[in-house]
């Protein structure tokens, strides 16, 4: 049901850009209103869930520890996965933004005769980690459209993203991996009974966009030849808030640039947030040195609580009897 | 007491669901579920609409106004807590933690995969306080709050142990311990925890342990552990109790003066501050290190925990040393401090023995014994025969706090290689940060859920079963009191012949005294190697 319903609303948005522009010729619609009412939505959503993320405090020192912590200087510490400072705290960090540090640990359990076996499971870290450094150089790549003159360090990126040094145009390797990777992504959960029967419509429908996307621009680069001074005509009238829409482009253009603007548009208001997130989680961006360093509560209240001459009270004369010191005879 | 299956049908387990989540019925199954709280208990702890009630009757005889207490309790908790805030955002269902889980492990229960069980919440959440959920509906994972939701809640927050694996593997750290921890809280608001957490937390409260021990009575049970040392070493001891002045304040799990094997931890204790003439002192007003209400609330927990610094303080002690016991750690490593601290009245601790300073432990100011321990040793003061454990074939349990939440893996090690010839240590994709729980904590220890314990258990049990086919271990050793009172029956059902032991317990037969007798047993009154018997 879910990839039903995803599967359609992909479809319904291909479908709307396609009538939009070709049948009702609203290009300005599609190639400058749009694209800026989602960027805004990205912005504007993006920064308040950050926000609203960040009002709620952090009350309790929680991090996961994933090694042996600071002790004795005579037991080796773990000193990454289980930082005692904040330097060592931004080292976990960048190996869990980076390089999906936690993912990497991945086992797969299994029952075979009784017996519990923990397999090496490294394929969702692999290709998880090949769909978004793809999409992110994909997407760093997509300045060349926004800036007059192509900037050097993307230069040197699109040179080696086009190593292979096949086709005309070159292909781009990471045009390939991040089909590659959300392929792998949606095909995991369609076949692994875990991860299908956890799976709802929120986790096939950005898959599926991104497929889209990429498919599209895929098809622009390399079959449906556009106009690609008018590409540039529009990034760059986005970019300088004079928007222009011709409509010599070609329909496949403002397919791709509407995907991409339902992607932004979605993006703050789905676990896609998972982008912010994951720098904000307590279990992975505090030190493991809460003996050491006292951690404030903001919101640390007085409490009821039974004190000692309570309990003195109640028990008093059989403390007595038994020897105990009392503090009222 | 609804049956326990026997071992050959419980392990047949299958791991792979046939349908959605949502669309498997739940069935509050007895054996799987513990009693509900009583009203006794919900009055002395002054929790909300304390009264009798069981979670196998139709009617739990929830307050008129429960939904919107409930909704609000969420309001409130996203609003306190960025931990929850987040993790009900940013799971991306990628399903790393879904085999991670004991109890998924065990039951093969869709709802126990740690991504479901927050789902469950996160469904609410949608529904209630996202756009997406509120315009989408179920496209978008979102569902309304009914009794029923209630109740999936209750039944699946009380089959999570909070012991943190699911949240070493997620890429983003989310942590399904503190999912349950506030489910349980907003469980809370409504009078529904359950007899196990709310007795002892009523007694630790009124009392000062989960047990209910009155002051008299740990003094006489601890004089009971003396005359047996007396017996089997020869050494008289006399410790002290709710001491002014002394320079120690020494805190444990109250469960450790209660049943075995954990008593034979407490001589442990006795046996080896005896023998360094250790000026501390026991108390009996804080005289639980556990803490049961951190299974209830945060501020339960912070209720119970307030004692252990208000008797430093009130006794005039420079620092404290704490007992053998997980959550306990978790509690005290990243907890009291910001609870109930600062601690400015107590000192840095030093080791009056080697002189070492915990650098770890300078603000919370309490250290834990077994690294005291541990540096006792690796100074050479203790005087140790590890043949006296020859019978032992050892392996070590690491508790999911001490594990998880604090990091604490070379120090029992240590410990323990010092104190025993054979040792050997359990795979490792199941110790260490990695470890299984012993499917009984976080106030699952009752009897009435064996089930649903020998199921959480499976996956230590399994990995014990190993190195005792491998290696012939027969001892389990570990450093928390809930293990010490549950791992001795899980290893009955699933894996015969081994038992269980605390750290101290080792260190103690090991530990050679000034002025002992030739021993001739165990602290458990068994021939030592070589001596009788054999």
């Amino acid at each position: 049901m879910g990839i039903a319903f995803s599967f359609a609303a992909v479809i319904a948005l291909i479908g709307l850009a396609f009538i939009g522009v070709k049948g009702l010729n609203l290009h300005f619609l599609f190639g400058a209103i749009v694209p800026y009412a989602a960027f805004l939505a990205f912005i504007g959503g993006f920064v308040y869930k950050v926000v609203k993320w960040g009002r709620s405090p952090v009350p309790f020192h929680i991090p996961t520890t994933g090694g042996q912590g600071y002790s004795f200087p005579w037991i080796k510490q773990n000193k990454l996965d289980s930082p005692p400072t904040t330097i060592w705290v931004i080292g976990r960090m960048l190996l869990e933004v980076l390089l999906f540090r936690s993912l990497f640990r991945n086992t797969k359990s299994e029952l075979k005769h009784g017996k519990l076996v923990y397999g090496s499971e490294k394929l969702l870290w692999l290709f998880g980690l090949i769909f978004h450094w793809s999409f992110l150089i994909v997407l760093v790549r997509h300045f060349r459209f926004f800036m007059v003159s192509v900037p050097l360090p993307i230069k040197i990126m699109e040179a080696l993203d086009s190593f292979f040094q096949v086709g005309v145009p070159l292909v781009y390797l990471t045009d390939l991996t991040l089909i590659l990777g959300v392929t792998y992504l949606f095909i995991r959960r369609v076949i692994m009974p875990q991860i299908r029967f956890i799976s709802i419509a929120a986790d096939y429908f950005p898959l599926l966009l991104i497929f889209a996307i990429g498919t599209t621009g895929i098809l622009m680069r390399y079959f449906i030849r556009v106009d690609i001074v008018g590409v540039k005509q529009v990034a760059m009238g986005l970019v300088s808030f004079q928007p222009v829409a011709p409509g010599s482009i070609g329909v496949i253009f403002y397919i791709h640039l509407f995907l991409v603007s339902a992607l932004f548009a979605y993006f703050p208001f789905s676990k896609l947030m998972h982008l912010g997130g994951v720098f904000m989680s307590p279990t992975r961006n505090l030190a493991n040195n809460s003996r050491m360093v006292r951690h404030i509560n903001p919101w640390n209240y007085p409490v009821h609580v039974h004190t000692y001459q309570e309990y003195e009270d109640d028990f008093r004369e059989k403390m007595k009897q038994a020897g105990l010191p009392v503090e009222k005879e | 007491m609804a049956k326990i299956p026997k071992p050959e049908q419980l392990s047949k387990i299958d791991l792979e669901p046939k349908k959605h989540w949502s669309q498997f019925p739940i069935d509050i199954r007895p054996g799987m579920y513990c009693h509900g709280a009583k009203a006794k208990d919900l009055k002395v702890l002054e929790l909300p609409n304390a009264r009798d009630w069981s979670p196998a009757e139709e009617d739990w005889k929830l307050p008129q106004d429960w939904k919107q207490t409930v909704l609000d309790g969420i309001k409130e908790r996203l609003e306190k807590y960025r931990s929850f805030h987040i993790f009900m955002d940013v799971c991306v269902r990628c399903g790393a933690c879904a085999d991670k889980c004991h109890f998924f492990l065990g039951s093969g229960d869709s709802r126990n995969m740690p991504v479901v069980r927050a789902e469950i919440l996160r469904s609410v959440y949608r529904y209630y306080f996202t756009p997406g959920g509120k315009i989408f509906g179920k496209y978008a994972g979102a569902r309304e709050l009914t009794v029923d939701v209630l109740k999936e809640w209750w039944y699946y927050f009380f089959q999570c142990t909070e012991c943190r694996r699911c949240s070493l593997f997620c890429p983003y750290g989310i942590d399904q311990a503190e999912i349950t921890m506030i489910g349980r809280e907003l469980m809370n608001l409504l009078g529904l925890n359950i007899g196990w957490i709310t007795g002892p937390a009523a007694n630790c409260y009124m009392k000062g342990n989960h047990l209910g021990l009155e002051p008299h009575t740990i003094k006489s049970s601890i004089e009971f552990f003396l005359d047996d040392i007396k017996d089997i070493t020869g050494v008289k001891i006399e410790p002290t109790f709710n001491r002014k002045g002394a320079e120690i304040l020494f805190v444990t799990p109250s469960g450790d003066l209660f049943a075995d094997p954990g008593t034979y931890t407490a001589m442990g204790y006795l046996m080896l501050f005896h023998e360094l003439d250790l000026d501390y002192t026991w108390s009996t007003y804080a005289s639980e290190g556990g803490n049961f209400g951190f299974f209830t609330s945060m501020e339960m927990a912070k209720r119970l925990n307030s004692k252990i610094y208000a008797e430093a303080k009130r006794l005039g002690v420079k620092w404290i040393i704490g007992g053998e016991c997980g959550h306990m750690w978790r509690v005290l490593h990243q907890y009291m401090d910001t609870f109930n601290g600062p601690a400015d009245f107590l000192e840095q601790p030093v080791s009056p023995i080697t002189g070492t300073k915990f650098e770890n432990a300078k603000s919370t100011k309490m250290v834990h014994v077994i690294e005291f321990t541990a540096d006792l040793i690796k100074n050479g003061k203790l005087k140790l025969d590890p043949s006296r454990n020859d019978n032992l074939i050892v392996t070590y349990h690491d508790s999911c706090n001490t594990a998880r939440g604090m990091g604490f893996f070379e120090e029992p090690r240590y410990v323990i290689k010092n104190v025993c010839n054979h040792f050997h240590e359990m795979p490792e994709d199941t110790i260490r940060e990695q470890t299984f729980c012993c499917g009984s904590g976080s106030g699952l220890n009752a009897s009435e859920d064996m089930e649903l314990r020998m199921r959480g258990g499976f996956p230590r049990a399994n990995a014990v079963k190993h190195v005792h086919d491998k290696h012939g271990v027969n001892m389990l050793a570990n450093i928390c009191a809930i293990d010490r009172a549950t791992l001795p029956p899980l290893m009955d059902y699933w894996v015969p012949g081994v038992r269980v032991t605390g750290t101290h317990e080792l260190v103690a037969n090991a530990l050679v005294m000034k002025g002992e007798k030739e021993r001739e047993t165990n602290l458990r009154a068994e021939p030592l190697p070589g001596k009788g018997g054999e």
